[in-house]
């Protein structure tokens, strides 16, 4: 249930993937890829994210209550961006 | 913090619904969060997505090696963060006092490497003001920029002073022996808050300190 333990092991493995990610989106960050630089720049912080909300912050393991909580957060800022560029990038 | 070790405020069934809406206000509370960075967030989408060029070139004035750095500092204290949780729900009151002294640590070594790049954006006339020069075209953007970046990193280092704070509580808390398997609730709850400032500079990171380096 809400009140699990999570093993260290767990923690260290996910600071490692974390870490690495970190160096892959420095190291990309040089390589001249047009539009989809900021596409995989933010592809990675979006899954470092979500690794950090789901097992260093234990949603993994949370209710389904929490699941809904966290999720229509970050949907309703998904929204706020969507409609605001529908705007701003169609103007002539 | 009504409740102690093994007791349920009279409004709760158990300790089981105790803990979780604790963890659910937090999470309530986080997504407020969430709105609050989210609006200056989307202040810089918009104005990127206008003066791309001149954010590209701004944003090489800020030192990659001490963002990288500091990235990995901050992950590294959310690694002794959740520690700190294990220890306290283990009760493994050495190892919490430690961990939370390696977080602590690991914060204040972020905020000074912040402190120090924004002495030195000061000494290169970049910050936005009167006293702002940029040799380049499209100065207002540039001066955008910087006032974005100030503002976000400003508002992030807040956080992480108030964490600090937070930090500093548990530390008192645990040398009273008041964390252990039946309640460690506030440890729990100061680590999701971490958690979220140390989202915030994941995206922070990238945004501010690697667009335009190709």
């Amino acid at each position: 249930m809400s009140h699990v333990v999570v093993r260290p092991r767990v923690y260290v493995a996910i600071f490692a993937v974390l870490l690495a990610l970190t160096a892959v989106t420095t190291a990309v960050a040089y390589v001249d890829l047009g539009l989809m630089n900021v596409v995989v720049m933010l592809a990675i912080a979006v899954v470092k994210a979500v690794l950090v909300i789901l097992f260093f912050m234990h949603v993994r393991y949370a209710s389904r209550l929490t699941w809904l909580v966290v999720a229509s957060g970050f949907v309703w800022f998904g929204l706020l961006v969507l409609f605001t560029l529908s705007d701003v990038l169609t103007r002539s | 913090m009504a409740s102690r070790a093994g007791q349920v405020a009279h409004h709760f069934d158990d300790a089981e619904q105790q803990h979780e809406a604790s963890s659910l206000g937090m999470w309530l509370f986080l997504v407020t969060e969430v709105m609050f960075f989210g609006g200056v967030f989307l202040a810089y989408v918009v104005y990127r997505s206008r003066f791309a060029t001149a954010f590209a070139h701004a944003s090489h004035h800020l030192d990659v090696r001490l963002g990288t750095f500091n990235t990995v500092v901050l992950i590294a204290s959310s690694l002794t963060m959740a520690l700190a949780v294990w220890a306290a729900t283990v009760g493994r009151r050495r190892a919490l006092l430690w961990s939370l002294f390696a977080t602590m640590l690991l914060g204040g070594t972020f905020l000074g490497v912040k402190a120090y790049e924004y002495a030195h954006k000061f000494h290169e006339h970049l910050v936005p003001g009167a006293g702002f020069h940029w040799a380049g075209p499209e100065a207002p953007a540039a001066e955008l920029f910087f006032g974005l970046y100030f503002v976000m990193t400003g508002i992030h280092a807040l956080h992480m002073v108030i964490g600090l704070g937070l930090l500093t509580y548990l530390v008192l808390r645990t040398r009273r022996d008041a964390f252990g398997p039946a309640w460690s609730t506030p440890v729990e709850m100061v680590g999701l808050y971490w958690h979220f400032v140390d989202i915030v500079w994941i995206f922070l990171f990238p945004l501010l300190y690697l667009i335009g380096r190709h």
